[in-house]
């Protein structure tokens, strides 16, 4: 009898011990169960659904491989400068080239989504802002979706930050009217809008359609003059634009942040051409988790594209908004009757809708700007196809975490949220200046053929350049202060 | 939560970034590194899973050795002896 005692309790325990070791990644079923239950849900209520979850499920995809990758785009640029390390810059140059590849095929094919951004100062301006902010929140937008579905607060305090500090940008007024150029006054008005929109009221209508309206938005090809062809789109938009910076990025970071490694590592003093190559190659697939996501968001963001293009021409629709109207809800449409539906991965805007959405009904004055109530909408959160993108993001990431036993709940101290939410006001008023965050302003663009992209990631560089002087000032203090840490 | 470093025996140190998330972790432990001296073993506390990547990256480009790895439950304790 002790012996089936002792048989029995062995194997509770072994029961206990096979529920401990496979909780995470029931867990982690139960979340795709959940999806896949909530998409069959959706499809039961009107098949049309189908639009919005392309959307979810390209955004579970983008979460599973950020979280596999550690891919933030953020830590490209901030590593470089606090530790030297180019780990996730060659990643996101990984993730652009095979982007662009796609894109391209993508735009050959017809189903080509995008549209090119304006180009202006405030471009380098937004850049610069979002790249300072990015250094203290820990994440970029992405990053800090994927880091939320890890189970980190902290992360989800700066969704929380970059949804209302752009929601309040883009409606904000009073005496931040006065500042702008009167110029831009006379132009918002020689618009002729419709006056629900008070367009000659509101810093960013004002900023929107007396100057971002007046500036062009070209491809290269366009801006060069090249006529649309096949060569165009492959030689200028695609290589031009996109390949060889790619390239010349990836050779600088090697000269300055991998070569010296590389020389001590395999024990060369001198290096003959094919070894400098190998020591390309070497940088690249040094982080193969970072190279694998890289390659994979790549071409899951130049599918994403073609997919929803695909159902546009199937629905004959050019924004979901006429699918909204055509399935009954009308809610929450701009006066276009569009609501925001890039097409492509996006992550600030549907941020935006959700900050507002909730200001909205908490009585503030939302749909009379430009950003909300002409051009994206406020769409219920459960109808906002992006939206649930950034939602889709979050499981797929804690999906990933939960399987591989990472997944944490990590509260934030009071520095951690001061970071958070002040990094975050930083990342929304960057990205709403820019008009898009690293994703919208530069991955999307400089694959598409857009040059602005690249001028994004340069106030990006900078401003990531000086958060970092900054952030290690305070530590530095931080540590003075501590004193006995020893640091 | 607060950040500890201590020394823990002879050549042996001791950084905890428990409960820090990026940029954090990897620059305390550069200013650990940077305060060893070659030979000395820094055992290494933390859990941001993004912050092991640049660590290890890190560690690599300067030679660092990271020879022991335990990553249960989302915490992470390496040890890495600096050349």
């Amino acid at each position: 009898m002790e012996i089936m005692t002792v048989n029995a309790k062995a194997a509770t325990m072994g029961n206990a011990s096979w529920m401990g070791q496979h909780r995470h990644k029931l867990y982690s079923a139960a979340i795709l169960l959940a999806v896949a239950v909530g998409s069959l849900w959706a499809l039961s209520i009107d098949t049309r659904f189908l639009y919005l979850l392309v959307y979810v499920w390209f955004g579970v995809a983008y979460g599973i491989l950020l979280q596999y990758g550690r891919f933030c785009m953020a830590a490209a640029v901030r590593d470089l400068f606090a530790v030297k390390v180019p780990r996730m810059a060659v990643g996101m140059m990984i993730a652009v080239a095979l982007y662009a590849l796609i894109a391209a095929l993508v735009t050959l094919s017809g189903y080509s989504t995008f549209h090119a951004h304006s180009l202006g100062w405030h471009v380098l301006i937004g850049g610069l802002v979002f790249g300072f902010g990015f250094v203290f929140t820990g994440g970029c937008a992405s990053g800090s979706l994927y880091k939320a579905g890890e189970g980190n607060l902290n992360s989800a305090l700066v969704i929380f930050s970059i949804s209302f500090s752009q929601a309040l940008v883009v409606t904000g007024g009073g005496w931040l009217d006065g500042l702008t150029p009167a110029a831009w006054a006379e132009s918002a008005a020689a618009k002729d809008m419709p006056e629900s929109l008070t367009v000659t009221q509101g810093w960013f209508d004002l900023f929107t359609a007396g100057y971002i309206w007046d500036l062009k938005g070209q491809t290269l090809a366009e801006s060069m003059g090249v006529a649309e062809s096949v060569a165009a789109t492959l030689f200028v938009n695609t290589f031009l634009n996109a390949i060889l910076p790619v390239l010349a990025i990836l050779v600088a970071l090697y000269i300055f942040y991998y070569r010296k490694g590389y020389l001590r590592k395999s024990g060369k003093t001198n290096l003959a051409f094919s070894d400098e190559l190998t020591g390309m190659w070497s940088m690249c697939i040094s982080s193969k988790n970072t190279a694998i996501a890289g390659a994979g968001l790549g071409v899951l963001a130049g599918l994403h594209m073609w997919v929803t293009g695909v159902l546009r021409e199937y629905y004959d629709i050019f924004n979901f908004g006429e699918l909204l109207t055509a399935m009954g809800y009308t809610q929450g449409l701009s006066i276009q009757d569009t609501v925001f539906d890039p097409g492509y991965w996006y992550i600030t805007t549907q941020e935006a809708q959700w900050g507002g959405w909730v200001l909205d009904k908490l009585g503030f004055s939302m749909m009379d700007s430009i950003f909300f109530g002409l051009d994206n909408g406020l769409p219920n959160p459960l109808l906002n196809a992006p939206g649930f993108m950034s939602i889709g993001i979050i499981l797929g990431a804690a999906m990933l975490a939960l399987a591989r036993r990472e997944f944490k709940w990590k509260l934030p101290t009071l520095e951690t949220a001061a970071f958070a939410i002040a990094g975050g006001i930083f990342m929304g008023i960057g990205a709403r200046l820019a008009m898009g965050c690293n994703i919208g302003a530069f991955f999307a663009t400089v694959t598409n053929g857009d040059p602005s992209g690249w001028i994004f990631l340069l106030g990006m560089v900078g401003g990531g350049y000086v958060g970092v002087k900054v952030f290690t000032r305070w530590m530095d203090w931080k540590m003075s202060r501590e004193g006995g840490c020893g640091l | 939560m607060a950040m500890s470093f201590q020394q823990t025996g002879d050549g042996e140190w001791r950084l905890d970034v428990t409960g820090y998330s990026c940029p954090h972790p990897q620059m305390y432990t550069k200013k650990a590194l940077q305060k060893l001296e070659s030979g000395n073993v820094l055992t290494l506390v933390f859990d941001n899973p993004s912050s092991g990547e640049s660590i290890v990256a890190m560690c690599e480009s300067e030679g660092n050795d990271v020879f022991e790895r335990d990553d249960e439950g989302g915490n992470f304790v390496w040890k890495i002896r600096k050349t």
